[in-house]
């Protein structure tokens, strides 16, 4: 990342601050407490801490897409559904291991993406939004017509599938706990990574003006087609372990509208769209809010709706969005400085 | 015979879908808004029915004097103090807003009137039927229904192209800096069209009750059917939008007879044949 410029100044772009170096530190302490959660936790934490996982990954992706991509999908239930059939079809019909079939999943489910993103993206702004929700309701309702895995009322992993996994329930809860952490890992920092590239200066470009991105020489179509793909297939892949950790699969809950991107968005907005902590910092308030509310049913969902509009109308830049205002935190390095170092060998 | 009747039938619902997607296309004709909340709202709209009809006693199609008001003034209402807040260059407050009020309107039905389907009673109309000819019959309601959706339809026409409110309309969604330069309050504006909107939204809601079983959970089905009448058709424009609901009523009719499995996806794969080939739809407009 360093040129050299005619006058014998090094340019480098130097990513993070104070902030990011602490941020990192802390990520990596939290993770080698959160690897260790097997022998800490119990099998309520381990699933609580999986389902975490799997909103974290989830609302990031999203961010990717609507944040930074200015793709607002209300679809995205499409590719969870998706990624969790392609599993239990492989599993059951193939007889392939389902620890195989989750990267097989999001593989599959990203080549479908490709003619799916040639339709919707004819339409723009908030009719694509409303198109992505008709593709996921499409893929429902195709899901509920296979009638070997079910038709509309789903179907189970077989006992000799599980078993295959590992040998006892505790080395498959192990097995899958940790699976699921190292997915929400690999997803977040290819975000990060993908940010720090050269599409993820593009992709800022683009969030902040389409216009001024394109006279820069930035294809945006391309870019946001490429955002799509890679989303799709981390997406599925999310599912297909969220299913896998269930058990059983069925053509609602796989293509919950209300589970897979209703909560995803709030979550995403309470945190903060457009920064990648504004998800995590979302997922904690979410879960804090069900740990505490869950029991009151349809009165919790109404004050989520509630949280998030009110949250959107005045902090439209989430929880985060006002730290980083009033503190300059940063967890991950991603802010971009033009770094001169002037070189007395060859200074003029 | 047996594929008239189901063409017929297909054209007959059409109209009510019709009546889902003129409420959306006039409230995006205008301020460029897609209220997430619409077939949250029309489902509201047939419990607000309910309770009129059970509290005063009398008849659904009756108590249309009251429905329609009453919603209008939910939507301005809507518009003035939440919606207005949300417009601007940035499509994700409007989505994100109208969202947060599905989620609200269908949990907030949930816990007034539990999931318990539901239908309105309009007595001897609802089984009268008409015969065409030979072994072609209609009914007497979704004939109604068809004719208030052509009338609706014809109304929202007039009322844009016809009215000093629908000259208010159009110049707030040409150019809205110089529309409150010629004295226009744009806020009194956008919930006008809200309020319009919405008094579509109840016409639609009593008759969508009178006609089949609801239940809180039935909006976002609603709000996509208005949505691929509205693509199918055209964007902005009225008599697209009606026709948009005709080839998705037939649609969804025809996969219905074949599988009734297929009946909604028929309809979706006639959306997404149409935006593959056509994308600007049948009778577009307005280009965006």
């Amino acid at each position: 990342m360093s040129a050299k410029t005619s006058a014998g100044k090094g340019v480098r772009v130097a990513f993070g601050s104070r902030w990011s170096h602490v941020g990192t530190a802390l990520c990596a302490v939290s993770l080698i407490a959160l690897a260790a959660a097997p022998f800490w936790g119990g099998r309520d934490d381990l699933q609580l801490l999986s389902e975490i996982y799997a909103y974290v990954a989830l609302a990031s992706l999203w961010n990717l897409l609507a944040g930074y991509a200015g793709l607002v999908s209300v679809g995205q239930q499409a590719y969870v559904g998706l990624g969790a059939y392609i599993l239990f079809a492989l599993a059951i019909l193939g007889g392939l291991s389902p620890l195989w079939a989750i990267p097989l999943s999001g593989v599959i489910s990203a080549a479908i993406a490709i003619p799916v993103a040639a339709l919707v993206f004819r339409l723009r702004g908030h009719y694509f939004a409303i198109g992505t929700w008709i593709v996921a309701e499409v893929f429902r309702l195709l899901a509920s017509q296979v009638s070997l895995l079910g038709g509309g009322s789903g179907t189970s992993l077989l006992a000799a599938v599980v078993i295959g996994m590992a040998p006892t329930r505790q080395l498959r809860d192990f097995l899958l706990y940790w699976i699921a952490l190292a997915l929400v890992v690999v997803v977040l920092a290819t975000i990060v990574l993908l940010l720090r590239s050269r599409y993820g200066l593009a992709l800022k470009a683009i969030r902040d003006s389409e216009l001024a991105a394109t006279c820069n020489g930035i294809d945006v179509r391309r870019t946001k087609v490429l955002v799509y793909i890679v989303t799709a297939f981390g997406t599925a892949m999310v599912g297909a372990l969220i299913f896998l950790q269930k058990l059983r699969v069925s053509p609602d809950a796989a293509f919950s509208v209300n589970d897979w991107t209703a909560f995803v968005i709030f979550i995403t907005v309470i945190g903060g769209i457009g920064r990648i902590e504004g998800p995590i910092i979302g997922t904690i308030v979410f879960f804090v809010l069900r740990q505490t509310l869950a029991d009151l049913g349809t009165i919790y969902l109404m004050m989520l709706g509630l949280v998030a509009i009110l949250v959107m109308l005045t902090t439209p830049k989430g929880l985060w969005g006002l730290l980083v205002e009033r503190f300059g935190w940063q967890v991950f390095p991603l802010e971009r400085k033009v770094v001169f170092e002037e070189r007395s060998a060859a200074r003029e | 015979m047996d594929w008239v009747n189901v063409i017929l039938q297909g054209v007959l619902v059409g109209g009510l879908y019709a009546m889902f997607a003129a409420g959306l296309s006039l409230i995006f004709g205008v301020m460029r808004l897609v209220n997430i909340a619409h077939g949250d709202l029309i489902v509201m709209a047939a419990y607000v029915a309910l309770v009129v009809t059970q509290t005063l006693g009398i008849g659904p199609l009756t108590s249309l004097i009251l429905v329609v008001p009453i919603m209008a003034v939910i939507g301005y209402a809507l518009q003035w103090f939440v919606l207005n807040r949300t417009l601007g260059d940035d499509l994700l407050p409007p989505l994100l807003v109208t969202f947060g009020l599905s989620v609200i309107i269908q949990n907030g039905l949930l816990t007034l009137f539990t999931a318990d389907s539901l239908k309105l009673q309009s007595g001897d109309i609802e089984v009268a039927t008409i015969r065409l000819v030979e072994g072609v019959y209609v009914g007497v309601l979704p004939l109604l229904q068809f004719v208030v959706a052509v009338a609706v339809i014809a109304g929202l026409q007039f009322v844009f192209y016809r009215t000093a409110l629908g000259r208010a309309f159009r110049a707030t969604a040409d150019d809205p800096a110089v529309a409150q330069l010629m004295g226009l309050d744009n806020r009194h504006v956008f919930a006008l069209a809200m309020a319009l909107s919405l008094a579509v939204v109840a016409i639609t809601g009593v008759f969508l009750a009178v006609r089949a079983n609801f239940d809180p959970s039935q909006g976002p089905a609603r709000l996509i059917y208005g949505f691929e009448a509205v693509i199918i058709g055209g964007l902005g424009s009225l008599w697209g939008t009606l026709a948009g609901g005709l080839i998705l009523g037939v649609a969804q009719a025809i996969g219905a007879h074949i599988n009734p499995g297929w009946q909604i996806l028929a309809g979706h794969i006639a959306f997404l044949f149409v935006l593959a080939v056509r994308p600007q739809g049948l009778f577009p407009k307005v280009r965006t």
